[in-house]
């Protein structure tokens, strides 16, 4: 593959898809999927054929468009957005192309949902197929790598993601380029890269989102990162809970290899570089850096002490560089751009755009992707569209069972790394869970403490028993019958476990009891003393909603 | 150190073990490849069992102790076979908001099981999922791989309710 090959597959690319005047994309991402888009496309193909319409319309699935509630969701080349798109409408559709569109089918997109974002990261998502390397390629796909091989040095790449300010999307925010920088001057001939796409937060799905919509743009960025660092073998430690977005990443490291983007002597320069996949199988705490190399290694996925730390040895010993699918989605765009455009977005400290899952209780539930430094109302009430029902907003948790429950007092904070922290929670990978009046945050409290105990790996006693005995004593809150001393015992509990466990996981599992102790103190004090939840959740647990 | 290494005899003549010997191969019969084989057993027979365990040991070379380990550590293998048919309620943190502990309840009093259990009749498999990702339609429910979202425990009932008819 020369960069000539490479125009000229973009080319060729681009003219195929404007011999046929009309597109039709259906959204084939894991939310609409689970709403029979696959059969809405089928009876659009089908009526494609019918019509004998081959040279006229063209029918593809594309990733994600974001509003994930509504789907299946189906666009033109007009930008029309249709939603809740049933197989028996197809007909329908293709009459309105040259027509006016089905105003019974229409989602407006000209609302915040859709005008707040920026798309840096999903720039492609809803727009390319994620199954053909071609349309990555015919999107300016791979045009940075290529440019990276053929005129950058390795450390004028790692300059470039320094100066872009880019920190890390999988939660803890370390600056990227300085991680590559560590791993660029480690000593050591073999040197690995691993994708971290073990997103075990409930209520996050940016990371199956990306991989299901645009698996070449993370292929793409691991690239990038292993010629920086000098890296000749990846993994990608993906869930296997995602069987979409595994099956697109395996077809998508399949076609790399075919076009000789992957392999020996890329582009015919000295760089060699392969991708392996690595299923995860269901333990949060993997997604622990070190808990990751284990699991990968074919280990009981338990973390070890750090120093040292996986950029000195990581992997089979070796320098190691582990990032998360949304850092990694982000390179290309980096390098095509320069790291100077990207330091102009965001904040001072935090850069760039993230990307949020908002669900819950909330009107608009979906992906978006927004500038950092946006605030949480813009996010919650413009995009999101605000609480459905009529009902009050009361707390967003960000970060899962890393963070914590902000209430509305920091609805005007900006969104960034520091911020989020100062009032208790974390970025976090970008789950966003909206709760109304009727949640009890005590409740929430013990959700999460129960995950962080059942997902504990045992391995350190503070996580092991800390856990568990907190665990019981919001058991015994939201029964009804803890006493005062209990509380204090709580807020004992959370000290210890910050302190004292080995890993993110047990140092950060207090959040959501620390946040909601300080936020929401007088839910508590409503189970202890006059033994009632406010919201009315505690209690009833085995009712029945009907 | 044990030099004389011969081929292990998989458990049965069962030819869906090559399926699971490919994929060892590939790795280089490492011992890293472990978890990678495990998954080839469960994708292939559905389960993972004391027979299979020992066979991808003594095949990577590692203790059994170390198979059995793994198997256990992580919750997505199982050890039991599973019903005719699953039924997964997402329990991850949009799902749990919306409704599942009361579709979880629903189920566990229709079906007297647990979850991780399976029916008497061995028909139903009932099973908590920590987060599918699906949190735009939550509260969702997985029946045998298909995820259906918004699911109200009407539904959950009526759906289940087909397939413990014994005249289904």
């Amino acid at each position: 593959m020369t960069p000539e090959e490479l125009e000229q597959i973009a080319e060729e690319e681009r003219a195929a898809q404007g011999e046929v005047p009309h597109h039709i994309n259906v959204c084939v991402a894991a939310g609409c999927v689970s709403c029979q888009s696959s059969s809405v496309k089928e009876a659009i193909d089908k009526e494609i054929v019918n019509r004998g319409w081959e040279q006229k319309c063209k029918s593809k699935g594309v990733g994600c468009m974001g509003l994930c509630a509504e789907g299946p969701l189906v666009s033109t080349e007009t930008g029309t957005l249709y939603q809740h798109v049933v197989p028996a409408d197809a007909g329908e559709i293709l009459d309105s192309l040259e027509a006016s569109p089905v105003d019974r089918l229409i989602c407006r997109t000209d609302v915040p949902f859709f005008q707040r974002q920026k798309k840096i990261v999903l720039e492609n998502s809803g727009i390319v197929d994620p199954e053909r390397v071609e349309e990555y390629v015919g999107a300016s796909g791979y045009g940075a790598l290529i440019n990276v091989l053929t005129e950058m040095a390795p450390s004028e790449v790692v300059q470039e993601v320094v100066k872009s300010g880019l920190r890390g999307r999988g939660g803890a925010g370390y600056p990227t380029g300085l991680k590559w920088s560590t791993v660029a001057k480690a000593a050591g001939q073999q040197k690995y890269v691993i994708c971290n796409a073990d997103e075990g937060d409930p209520g996050a799905f940016m990371d199956r989102s990306v991989l299901e919509s645009d698996p070449h743009r993370v292929l793409e960025g691991m690239l990038i990162a292993a010629f920086a660092v000098g890296a000749s073998e990846g993994y990608i430690y993906v869930r296997a809970e995602y069987p979409l977005a595994i099956k697109r990443l395996r077809t998508a490291i399949r076609q790399a290899e075919r076009i000789g983007l992957l392999g020996s002597n890329i582009c015919g320069t000295r760089f060699s570089f392969r991708i392996d996949l690595r299923l995860g199988a269901g333990a949060f705490v993997c997604g622990e850096e070190t808990a990751l190399i284990a699991s990968v290694e074919g280990r009981r996925g338990t973390p070890r002490p750090r120093p040292p730390y996986p950029a000195q040895e990581g992997l089979f010993g070796c320098p190691t560089l582990i990032n998360n699918v949304e850092t990694y989605a982000n390179i290309a765009p980096i390098i095509r751009n320069g790291g100077e455009w990207y330091s102009q977005i965001g904040t001072e400290k935090s850069k760039g755009t993230k990307v949020f899952a908002l669900a819950g209780s909330v009107l608009n539930t979906g992906l978006v992707e927004v500038p950092m430094g946006i605030t949480l109302r813009e996010i919650v009430f413009d995009i999101g569209g605000g609480i459905p029902g009529g009902r009050a907003f009361k707390a967003v948790q960000t970060g899962g069972p890393s963070g914590g429950c902000l209430p509305s007092q920091f609805l005007d904070m900006p969104v960034d790394y520091e911020s989020l922290a100062k009032a208790g929670s974390i970025m976090g990978s970008g789950g966003m869970i909206v709760m109304d009046e009727s949640s009890c945050m005590v409740d929430v409290a013990k959700y999460f403490m129960d995950f962080c105990m059942t997902e504990s790996c045992g391995k350190c006693v503070p996580c092991r028993v800390g856990t568990y005995q907190m665990n019981e004593l919001l058991a015994r809150i939201t029964g009804c019958s803890a006493t005062t001393q209990e509380i204090i015992l709580l807020e004992e509990l959370c000290d210890l476990l910050r302190n004292t466990s080995l890993c993110g996981l047990g140092q950060s599992a207090p959040n959501p009891v620390v946040s909601t102790l300080r936020y929401f103190a007088d839910e508590y004090k409503a189970h202890v003393e006059q033994k009632i939840c406010p919201a009315g959740v505690c209690g009833h647990e085995g009712k029945e909603a009907s | 150190m044990i030099t004389d290494f011969s081929k292990p005899t998989p458990p049965s003549l069962d030819k869906r073990w090559r399926l699971v010997d490919a994929t060892m191969r590939r790795l280089g019969h490492h011992s890293h490849g472990l978890i990678e084989a495990l998954h080839t057993v469960q994708e292939t027979f559905g389960f993972l069992d004391e027979g299979a365990l020992r066979y991808v040991a003594i095949s990577l070379r590692v203790p059994f102790s170390r198979a059995f380990g793994v198997a256990t550590f992580y919750q997505f293998f199982t050890l039991k076979p599973a019903g005719e048919h699953t039924c997964v309620v997402c329990m991850g943190t949009a799902c749990y908001i919306k409704g599942a502990p009361q579709l979880l309840s629903a189920m566990q009093r229709d079906l007297e099981i647990k979850p991780g259990e399976t029916t008497a009749d061995g028909r139903v498999s009932l099973l908590t999922a920590r987060c599918l990702g699906s949190c735009g339609l939550a509260p969702a429910v997985v029946y045998d791989h298909e995820v259906a979202g918004k699911v109200s425990p009407t539904d959950l009932r009526d759906r289940v309710k087909k397939w413990t008819r014994h005249d289904s």
